[in-house]
């Protein structure tokens, strides 16, 4: 038992005790969610505050995507798929009828389990979003495509073929692509839907440590099926099962002392 | 007999088959090809390009007959290129389960098959009837209705085969849909599209049902639209038909004109398939 709990352990955990105290940047109040009559979440209430990263965990089918792609309504692009309750960003829910969910879009990036470049040009990818809402002078628009492909730890690599096509990358770099693309647009919040579950080891390294650079500018959610990326990556982590969230605390307190039976099973590996 | 020793019998038994129904196939395609060449050949001179249809027992050309063709199947590709990619967005894009949309795509497929002589008796009594006169536009427009359920086909399959991730994508960065469609997933299927307006102009441009009742023909040299046009396929039919050696040599050589124009149409598209697949 203390063996294993052992193995998920960050190496050195750090601790951070005014976490909880930190500002709520995304209440999620009572959502319910259905595909068609299947209901794939239960209820679902939680916080996830500014600069902090929080993660989702839990076996294939909890809900854990679907609650992110709640968070910028991302499921309304396919018929029979529908929330209840209520997202509050800042304090409005974005689940109410009758508001721009584009605009809300352009807030929130989210960097999808599979790489998506466009079939475009690398530079191309990391202006679109930045094209979609501002008129940028030739010389901002470079100053700001090359900030967030930095940023991405993606620029040494491709900055002398920024006019080749995204596509020509290989799949790391395509992530990293991603979320230069996602980040270039500012947005406040970030969502990370497994982004490291289709690479490979150095790549997923990389990813990591550019989410804890990221984490001093926005706030995130991360799902992965990887206890150990959620342990080392993140500071708070939600513990979902058959759509229901078992437990959502402090990263450090889920992975030492969960108060859930069902939780500990789970991050010791007994099941899942 | 061993097991093994019985399936590789097999094999060579179907192999051989295969060869053979292989064999039977590309041979009508060579004979075809090789006499079309082998007549068609007498009749390139330049005076093919530039002369007129001549009446039988003159020298003469098929110059009215190439242009009238070039311009009523240049026309048909201007309505039905933009039409075709606009119903195809709207059923793979926007009615992709919508009841509305399943009855489009059911009509569309009929429209599809229909046999193209119906579309040339359905423009026959719906434009030559009332303009009183066969004319250059009621060609155009059968090649076009022709032309248009081919590029809504293909456009629809196309953008079908581009993935959700793509479009997910772009929309959780904030773009509306109608720019999601025409950068992202536009971009990512535009080869195909193009293919499968290639393919059609080389379906039309051979066509010759539709415009015996619409454009039906003309001797002389004629770029008015409004009057009845010259074009490749009736003059072959007309030509091939007739008793005049001299008119059975023009024949031939449309003919062959025709079967060079879709040769390279469908090389072009094969090009754009291939230079598709080579940018991802």
């Amino acid at each position: 038992m203390n063996t294993s709990l052992a193995q998920v352990l960050p190496p050195e955990p750090q601790a951070e005790p005014a976490a909880a105290s930190l500002p709520v940047k995304v209440e999620i109040r009572n959502v319910n969610f259905y595909y068609g009559k299947f209901q794939a979440l239960k209820n679902i209430s939680l916080v996830l505050r500014d600069r902090q990263v929080t993660a989702f965990i839990g076996p294939s089918g909890c809900g854990k995507s679907t609650l992110l792609r709640v968070l910028n309504r991302i499921y309304e692009l396919y018929p029979g798929q529908v929330a209840t309750g209520e997202v509050l960003v800042d304090g409005r829910n974005i689940l109410a009828p009758g508001l721009d969910i584009n605009l809300v879009r352009a807030r929130i990036g989210m960097v999808f389990q599979k790489p998506t470049p466009f079939p475009m040009a690398i530079y191309d990818n990391v202006a679109f979003g930045i094209r979609l809402y501002r008129r940028l002078p030739k010389s901002e628009l470079d100053d700001r495509v090359e900030d967030a492909l930095r940023r991405a730890a993606l620029w040494d690599e491709v900055k002398d073929k920024l006019r080749q096509s995204g596509l020509g990358l290989s799949g790391g770099q395509q992530q990293r692509l991603c979320i230069a693309r996602a980040i270039a647009v500012e947005p406040e919040i970030l969502l990370l839907d497994e982004p490291a579950s289709a690479l490979d080891p150095i790549s997923t390294q990389r990813i990591e440590e550019l989410i804890a650079e990221l984490k001093s500018d926005y706030c995130i959610a991360i799902v992965t099926h990887n206890m150990q990326q959620a342990a080392r990556s993140s500071d708070f982590t939600a513990f979902m099962y058959l759509g229901e969230l078992v437990e959502f605390d402090e990263t450090e307190r889920i992975f030492t002392h969960p108060r859930v039976k069902r939780t500990e099973d789970y991050i010791t590996g007994r099941f899942g | 007999m061993t097991v093994y020793g019985r399936r590789r019998a097999v094999n060579y038994l179907v192999m051989t088959l295969s060869l053979a129904a292989t064999a039977f196939g590309l041979a009508f395609l060579v004979l075809v090809l090789g006499t079309l060449i082998y007549h068609g050949a007498a009749a390139l001179r330049p005076s093919l390009f530039t002369e007129t249809t001549p009446p039988p027992g003159s020298a003469g050309g098929l110059g009215n007959a190439i242009f009238g063709s070039v311009a009523m199947t240049a026309i048909a590709t201007l309505v039905g290129t933009p039409t075709g990619i606009l119903a195809g967005t709207f059923l793979a894009e926007y009615a992709h389960s919508s009841r509305f949309g399943e009855v489009v795509r059911f009509v569309n497929d009929i429209l599809l098959s229909a046999p193209s002589i119906i579309i040339g008796l359905f423009v026959y009594a719906a434009m030559v009837v009332h303009m009183g006169h066969f004319s250059g536009w009621a060609g155009a427009m059968a090649l076009a209705i022709i032309m248009i359920p081919v590029v809504v086909r293909t456009t629809e399959d196309m953008l079908r085969l581009v993935p959700n991730s793509l479009r997910e994508a772009a929309a959780a960065l904030g773009a509306p849909k109608w720019r999601v469609v025409v950068t992202v997933t536009y971009r990512a299927a535009v080869q195909g599209m193009l293919t499968g307006v290639l393919l059609a102009v080389a379906r039309i441009s051979g066509e010759t049902a539709p415009l015996l009742f619409t454009a039906l023909n003309n001797q002389f040299w004629s770029a008015d639209l409004n009057a009845p046009m010259a074009n490749l396929p009736v003059v072959i039919f007309q030509f091939a038909l007739s008793p005049y050696a001299d008119w059975q040599t023009l024949a031939w050589g449309g003919a062959l004109l025709i079967a060079v124009a879709i040769l390279f149409l469908n090389i072009g598209a094969r090009l754009l398939a291939a230079w598709s697949s080579f940018d991802r």
